[in-house]
This record gives structure tokens, C-alpha cells and sequence, in this order.
């Protein structure tokens, strides 16, 4: 297990090194400088050169690479030009919200998606199958924003069910948060319950016609033991890989649904500081989910190797 | 077993599966999936309203009608007016096109960068294939909205620049498949032959494995261009895709959500429209899969 993981982890290292690069590109290749804006209205050159020599911008391109590297593995990535705030120091602030709203749509993703593929897959060829499939694929093709606007006008503005909008931290309020965050998560989940739903549907079937379910059937065993311990359990290792996968959907998703339901995410940082041109929190951002991605699939990789006794073997 | 066909008296002459063209198979199959057929069926009305925009009896989409602000659906506007009494049927038909352009040029995009760098990194391996396939993997690690978005801010919030945007983002995904299936295809006989007799690598590449990887990326492409289009919407829902007063289908909802309990048709319908031309685009992927799978037939 170690040396499998290990042997991953050394694959993974050129592949954040490269990330790392055309992060610090895309800054380097940016239209204008962003000392400008720190400079003030005036401009005054004496300031310009000091700035430039702070921020080491001075040096040679490499150099000013490998400055930048070390202090982002030092947890440095920079101040935010807007507030002054470290980029790390925002990062962690609003990462909590985040992964609240993760953690709840990957609960609703779940609940959907895995039964309706289990379903969809026992009744294959059937009116269940046929509405289950037709409920996916529409899943995969509804804008989750326009599903958060059409919710936000149903629950909270006609019928008043629900916030609208805004965020009460778990620790101030655990009921109020949750209710908050409902609307939101379902909206992000059911995106995500689309995919969950068709992946497991193929693997059921696939595992559904193999000769041991076959047996468990010929044994005499009852079709909820058959589908459930039989099938489920092996079906299940490459939906639990994939549920790892979705980590970057999740984050990507979390940009426009923290947009409409105003919640102060991870999300709504990246788009506030695109608009600012606050171009240190967005490379901070960006290194950050692309190494978290990498992370999701080592575990994934760790995942898979767990619950796959033939690996585990090797 | 006498009656059992052996491989050896299955031909062309008996059986008529093979006895079609390899195309004539693949469109008999299409046209029997009922899904995918409605899938061509709302691309085909969303493109031709796109394209017939400048000659259909549709008002202004940028005239404003101060008289008629946030008017609900009637007979003098079928789809309603918006904040500025702008008719929104005219600004949902010029946005298809903007839509429509967003997918197809983005995937264009995507195609024209993914396919060499996939056929290259396929076909010559050794140190091609590593630092093509490592530098894809590194892009394939930022999540595709989060880094078109990136690049749209670094390139300035432009239809334009959206679109390289996007289609940037989803060139790793070409590249990926594209070295797969090259992969797959190089160790075959007639490349084998085609290299025996000594013919040059360019017309090679182009003549037996550019024709032989090409179905699965067209299914990819279709795929594709729904995300790209969902990717437009989002960007111009966030204001750095299609820049006001030019409509488009996110950026119409985009205002639309600010007049939700006074306006709501104004979100109702660019949300159907970009729902409905991203299903019939999956639909018709879906169904290019299933035509064009061996194991199908």
C-alpha cells in the first residue's frame, strides 16, 4: 500500500510543479501591472521602483519563480492587493463555508444518485429505468444557476419556505446554517447526483450479470440480499473513486452557487477578485484547487487500492 | 453445428450488416435511436434560428421601449419586455446565436490544439508524450470553470476571449482522448504496411490516423460543445462572457435575477432555451456514441 501510494505521489509531484508554473504565467503574461494599482493615483515613479524592488520584481523571470515558489510552500501566496489581507489568511476564512456547502451537496448528490442508479439499473428496459434516465440526462443539462434562480422565486419568494440568500456560520446557529444552506446544496447536488446516477447504473449492470450474482440468485437468497450485498458492494468501488473525482465539479459548481445564494465562499472570493483584477488571490485560488484536485485523486487512488482486495494482492 | 455460422461463412454476400457501408450503418443505427434524433431535432431549430436571426420578422433586440418596461407575456411581445423594455423574444433569438457560436468556436478551438498535440503525443511517445501528457494533466487538475474563468480575467471579460477561454480549458481533454485512441491505432497492420513501404510520417498521420481516431472525438465534440455552452452561459452570468447591450443567454439572466418577483419570464426563458440546446446536444452525442460503437452492431 505504502509503495503503491508512494510510487502515486511521485507522479503527482511534475504535475504540481507544472501547475505551479502556468500559475505564475498567467500573472507574468497579464495585460498592464498590477503595481499601478498599488501605486495610487500619482504613480510617482520613486514609489514604482520601490514596489518593484519589494516585490523582487526587478529579477530575472526564474528567479522571480522560485521566490514565489518557496514562499507559497511556505504558505505565503501573496497579499491581496484590494484589502491587504495575506491571500492564505482569506483563503482559510472562507474555506470553511465551502466546504460546508460541499460536504451537504455531496450528501444530497448521494442520496439521489446512488439509489436512482441501483433502481434504474434492477428495472433496466423499464418505464422506472426510462424516467430515471431522462431525470439524469436533464440533470446534466439544467444550468445550476438558472435551478438556483427558478428555486429562489418557487421556495423563498412565493412560498417563503426558505432564505433567499446569506450565510449563519454552524457555530453561530447549527439550524439556522443548515436551513440557509439547504437551497444551495440541493441546487450543487443534484448536478452532481446526475453523474453519480449514470456511473452507477453502468457498474450495476455490469455487476449484476456476472456469474457470482448469478449463484447468490441460484443459492436462493432473497433479491434484496442479492442486489444489496452482492451487487451494491461491488459495484460501489468505482463510484466511491469517483465521488472523490467530483471534488473539482464541487468547486467549480460552488463559484456560481455561491454567486446567487450571496454566500462568502471560496467561490464568491474567486469572482470578487477577478472583478477587482485582484490577480494574487485568483493564482492563490487556482494552485490551491488544482493541488486539492491532485489530492482528491491520491485518495481516490488510496480508495480504490482499499477496497480492491485483487490489488491488494499484488 | 451445421447450422451455426461459422466466422468463415459470414461475408459480405450473407450478411447484410456487413454488406452496408461502414456509413450507412452508422446512420441506420442514428436514425433508430429515437432520443438522439429529438437531440438533432432541438439543435437543428436552435441553429436555424440562430442563423435566420437578422431575417426573421422579430423587433429590435437592443431597442429600448420606455412605455413598456417589464411587461409580461402578450401579443405585442410574446416572451415579454425586460428592465429596459427590450423585447425578449428578439434578445432570446440573438442570443442563441451568441450560444451557439460560444460552443462550436470554443470546441473548434479545443480541437484544433487537442488533436496534433494528441496525435503527436500518441504517435511519437518517448519525451513528446511526457511533457505533452504531463503538461495535460496539469491542466487537467484546475477544475474547467475554475480555470476558464482565470483565463477570461487575465484576457479581459469579452465573447471573445470567453470562448479561447473555454476552449483552452477543454483542449486537455482532446488531447487525452486523442493519444488514446492513436495509441491504440499505430501498432495496427496498416499503418504497419503504410510504414513498411516506406511512405512519410506527415502523410501517415494524416491518411490512416487522423480518419481512424476521428468518431470517437466527433461523440466528444457533440459532448463537449453542450459543457462549452453551459461554460458561456456561466461566464456571461458572471459578466466576463458577452458584454451588455449585446444579449445573451447568461448575461439575460444575469439582470434577470435581480427582478425576480417583478419580471420572473425574464429568467424563465433563456434558462429553457440553454437547457434545451445543451439536452439536444447531449442527446445527440449520446446517441453518436451508441451509432458509432463496433460493439453496437
Amino acid at each position: 500500500m505504502l509503495r503503491f501510494l508512494s510510487r502515486r505521489v511521485l507522479i503527482a509531484l511534475p504535475t504540481i510543479v507544472l501547475i505551479s508554473i502556468f500559475v505564475f504565467a498567467l500573472q507574468k503574461l497579464l495585460p498592464g501591472d498590477p503595481l499601478l494599482v498599488m501605486a495610487g493615483e500619482e504613480r510617482d515613479p520613486a514609489v514604482l521602483e520601490a514596489l518593484r524592488e519589494k516585490y523582487r520584481l526587478n529579477d530575472p523571470i526564474p528567479v522571480q519563480y522560485f521566490a514565489w515558489i518557496g514562499n507559497a510552500l511556505q504558505g505565503d501566496l501573496g497579499v491581496s492587493l484590494r484589502t491587504g489581507q495575506p491571500v492564505t489568511e482569506l483563503m482559510a476564512e472562507k474555506l470553511p463555508v465551502t466546504i460546508q456547502l460541499a460536504v451537504m451537496s455531496m450528501i444530497f448528490a448521494l442520496v439521489i444518485g446512488i439509489p436512482a442508479g441501483i433502481l434504474s439499473a434492477y428495472k433496466k428496459g423499464t418505464v422506472t429505468d426510462y424516467v430515471a434516465n431522462v431525470i439524469a440526462l436533464s440533470g446534466l443539462s439544467i444550468p445550476n444557476f438558472w435551478l438556483g434562480i427558478m428555486l429562489i422565486l418557487l421556495v423563498s419568494v412565493k412560498w417563503q419556505l426558505l432564505p433567499a440568500s446569506g450565510y449563519v456560520p454552524l457555530s453561530e446557529d447549527f439550524w439556522q446554517s443548515i436551513r440557509t444552506m439547504l437551497m444551495p446544496s440541493f441546487v450543487l447536488g443534484t448536478a452532481l447526483a446526475a453523474t453519480l446516477m449514470r456511473h452507477t447504473r453502468s457498474s450495476m449492470l455490469g455487476v449484476l450479470s456476472a456469474d457470482y450474482v448469478r449463484t447468490a440468485r441460484a443459492k436462493g437468497l432473497s433479491e434484496r440480499v442479492v442486489v444489496l450485498k452482492h451487487g451494491l458492494r461491488n459495484a460501489l468501488t468505482p463510484i466511491v473513486t469517483l465521488t472523490a473525482l467530483l471534488f473539482g465539479e464541487l468547486v467549480a459548481g460552488a463559484v456560481l452557487t455561491e454567486q446567487i445564494f450571496t454566500i462568502p465562499g471560496f467561490g464568491k472570493l474567486v469572482v470578487d477578485a477577478v472583478f477587482n483584477r485582484d490577480y494574487a488571490v485568483v493564482q492563490g485560488i487556482v494552485l490551491v484547487t488544482a493541488v486539492g484536485f491532485i489530492f482528491m485523486n491520491l485518495v481516490a487512488d488510496a480508495l480504490y487500492f482499499v477496497l480492491n482486495p485483487r490489488l491488494r494482492e499484488q | 453445428m451445421t447450422d451455426a455460422a461459422t466466422p468463415s461463412t459470414i461475408t459480405a454476400a450473407t450478411d447484410p450488416v456487413l454488406a452496408a457501408k461502414p456509413e450507412n450503418r452508422v446512420w441506420k443505427k442514428f436514425r433508430s435511436h429515437k432520443s438522439a434524433l429529438f437531440g438533432g431535432i432541438l439543435v437543428t431549430f436552435f441553429v436555424a434560428i440562430a442563423v435566420l436571426a437578422p431575417i426573421l420578422p422579430i423587433a429590435d433586440p437592443a431597442a429600448t421601449d420606455w412605455g413598456a418596461v417589464r411587461k409580461a407575456p402578450s401579443w405585442d411581445h410574446w416572451m415579454g419586455t425586460d428592465e429596459i423594455g427590450r423585447d425578449v423574444m428578439a434578445r432570446m433569438i440573438w442570443g442563441a446565436q451568441a450560444s451557439l457560436l460560444a460552443g462550436v468556436v470554443s470546441v473548434g478551438i479545443a480541437l484544433m490544439l487537442g488533436v496534433p498535440l494528441g496525435i503527436m503525443a500518441g504517435y511519437f511517445g518517448g519525451w513528446t508524450d511526457a511533457v505533452i501528457s504531463r503538461c495535460t494533466e496539469a491542466l487537467l487538475a484546475a477544475p474547467f470553470l475554475i480555470l476558464a474563468i482565470a483565463l477570461a480575467a487575465f484576457l479581459g471579460p469579452s465573447l471573445t476571449n470567453a470562448m479561447i477561454a473555454i476552449g483552452i480549458s477543454a483542449t486537455p481533454i482532446f488531447i487525452r482522448l486523442t493519444r488514446g485512441q492513436v495509441i491504440n491505432i499505430k501498432s495496427e497492420d496498416y499503418v504497419e504496411s503504410a510504414h513498411a513501404i516506406g511512405l512519410p510520417t506527415p502523410r501517415i498521420l494524416t491518411r490512416y490516423i487522423l480518419p481512424n481516431v476521428l468518431p470517437p472525438i466527433l461523440v466528444q465534440a457533440t459532448l463537449t460543445i453542450a459543457t462549452a455552452i453551459i461554460a458561456e452561459a456561466s461566464l456571461s452570468f458572471l459578466g466576463l462572457g458577452q458584454q451588455p447591450p449585446e444579449p445573451s443567454w447568461g448575461s439575460m439572466l444575469n439582470t434577470a435575477k435581480n427582478f425576480l418577483n417583478q419580471a420572473p419570464w425574464m429568467a424563465m426563458w433563456p434558462g429553457i432555451s440553454i437547457f434545451l440546446v445543451v439536452l439536444g446536444f447531449n442527446l445527440l452525442g449520446d446517441g453518436l456514441r451508441d451509432a458509432l460503437d463496433p460493439r453496437e452492431h
